[in-house]
């Protein structure tokens, strides 16, 4: 057998593996910040930034991070208002901007777009480059979360708490922000933009039950997550099952799990 | 050095949907000084505290702290997520690190040694209250800011908060700003109180009861040098929708700014 990245199995193993590393840490705070709706605006946003992307000529990747980060930005704006509530706002922002993509979609027929593989993600299609952008993307996007872990730890348990011994509110929570755009643009790749939000939040669901600190929750996610993502594309390849959903799946099963073991825990107590 | 001006609110005036909340309020905390503010519920104590920690934005007067200054605060509520898993360990460390026979010391000094491993979601009020304070003083703060402290604590319990801060205070040689939900008995080693009600409407030094035998017979003698009471002097009563009623005839001790 083929092990090296010639062979599409592998890339995408180690495709999901990176993603599921990124995607842990950042999902533990979309559980803990309760932001599910947040990441479900920035994929939703990715298409806009895939296709208009297209449309001036730029990378898709580099497209799908620059919707994100402006959605990001006009959310916070947004938010100085507060007539409208947060999950309002990121209704209004998170369908708007679906809509623009598909209408942008729609006018590219010259254009080759498999929009499904967006949709859905196609692991088994995962590129050297896309590879390249996954890992590299990655390091940066950990390096940076990890400068700021204590302070946004902080912020997420008592806000006033934390700004009034000296945490700088706004630069924590923009580069916390514009770390979720990246890690979404990563993930699409992997299990596509109506499943990112899942891929977020659901290994982080599963490993609460086992975590007695922010940290090992963080690790034991990527763990959870990782195992998902092996066992989506082993019963992709196994049942010709689409890729992504296959993923979601399996991490779904491990969250039965988790509840499972709890019940055990708790009836052996 | 005692005697250092911490922080200072100079007409500090906030106005919330057409409702004034704070009216010219003038406070000034010294380092080793223990102020405490009280007043009614919705007498704007909480906002005092906001305001004087930058967390809200006055709308007329200044607050000027000192260059520099380390704060610690003890919020009056703390509710983590339940999705967060923090043992007292992790959340003593919050903004600060620190290393672990400093914990152990600390959590010794406020009395729930066996607490460290706990998960703070299973924390009684007395010991998150404890706790709580334990994570304020950890950075060792130039200015420690509580907002009621013994909320959710008997009496007995609450003797023994106010003595744990007065010895911290001693200890670190902070000054300690503290909001108390009781009007009338404080910390008998406040140097300052300020009763506010939209403005500040009396401020002196509380009363020693310490020789008080009735006290002493009720709360013990214990409570009765760590608690005092305040005697508020007010020239002036508050009609039922916060506006100033003054009752002729009266000295009018202090001045105020009533722009009612």
């Amino acid at each position: 057998m083929d092990l090296s990245l010639d062979n599409f199995v592998v890339r995408a193993v180690i495709a999901g593996l990176g993603v599921a590393m990124v995607a842990g840490p950042l999902g533990c705070f979309v559980v803990w910040r309760r932001m599910a709706y947040f990441g479900d605006t920035l994929s939703h946003a990715g298409l806009m930034g895939v296709a208009l992307g297209i449309m001036i000529g730029i990378d898709p990747t580099v497209g799908i991070i620059a919707t994100g980060v402006m959605i990001s930005l006009l959310l916070l704006a947004l938010q100085h208002q507060h007539r409208l509530p947060s999950d309002t706002l990121l209704g209004i922002l998170s369908h708007a901007a679906l809509s623009v993509g598909l209408i942008v979609v729609s006018f590219m027929d010259q254009v080759r777009f498999d929009l499904m593989g967006y949709l859905f993600g196609d692991i088994l299609a995962v590129t050297r480059t896309d590879l390249a952008w996954i890992y590299g993307g990655g390091a940066v996007l950990l390096g940076v979360l990890a400068a700021i872990w204590r302070p946004l730890i902080a912020l997420t348990v008592h806000q006033d708490m934390a700004v009034a011994e000296g945490v700088a509110r706004l630069s924590v929570r923009l580069t916390f922000m514009v770390l979720m755009a990246l890690t979404v643009a990563v993930a699409m790749k992997i299990v596509g933009i109506l499943l990112v939000t899942a891929l977020l939040i659901i290994p982080p669901a599963a490993a609460r039950r086992f975590a007695g600190s922010p940290e090992s929750m963080a690790v034991i996610t990527v763990v959870l997550g990782g195992i998902a993502v092996a066992g989506g594309v082993a019963a992709s390849l196994t049942w010709d099952t689409p890729s992504g959903p296959s993923i979601v799946v399996t991490a779904a099963l491990l969250f039965v799990l988790s509840l499972g073991a709890g019940l055990a825990t708790r009836a052996r107590a | 050095m005692a005697g250092t001006s911490l922080l200072t609110v100079r007409g500090g005036t906030v106005t919330r949907g057409g409702r004034r909340i704070l009216d010219h309020v003038d406070m000034h905390v010294e380092r080793g000084q223990i102020v405490t503010l009280v007043g009614p519920n919705g007498a704007g104590k909480s906002t005092l505290i906001k305001a004087a920690l930058g967390l809200e934005r006055l709308d007329e007067g200044d607050v000027i702290r000192a260059p520099e200054l380390k704060i610690g605060y003890q919020p009056q509520k703390i509710i983590p997520d339940h999705s967060l898993p923090l043992s007292v360990r992790r959340f003593l460390t919050l903004t600060q690190a620190a290393a672990e026979a400093q914990l152990r010391a600390l959590l010794a000094d406020v009395g729930v040694p066996h607490l460290m491993d706990a998960s703070v979601h299973t924390l009684s009020g007395g010991e998150w209250q404890r706790v709580m304070l334990a994570r304020a003083v950890l950075r060792r703060p130039d200015l420690l800011v509580l907002d009621e402290p013994t909320q959710n604590v008997d009496t007995a319990g609450a003797v023994e908060i106010y003595q744990i801060i007065a010895r911290l205070r001693d200890d670190i040689g902070c000054g300690v700003l503290m909001v108390s939900h009781d009007l009338h008995v404080v910390m008998a080693a406040t140097d300052q109180v300020y009763c506010l009600n939209g403005h500040i409407c009396c401020s002196g030094h509380p009363s020693d009861i310490s020789h008080d035998k009735e006290f002493q017979k009720l709360f013990g003698p214990a409570a009765a040098t760590t608690l005092a009471i305040y005697p508020h002097a007010h020239d002036h009563s508050h009609a039922p929708d916060g506006s100033v009623a003054h009752d002729c005839g009266h000295d009018h001790s202090h001045d105020h700014y009533h722009t009612r």
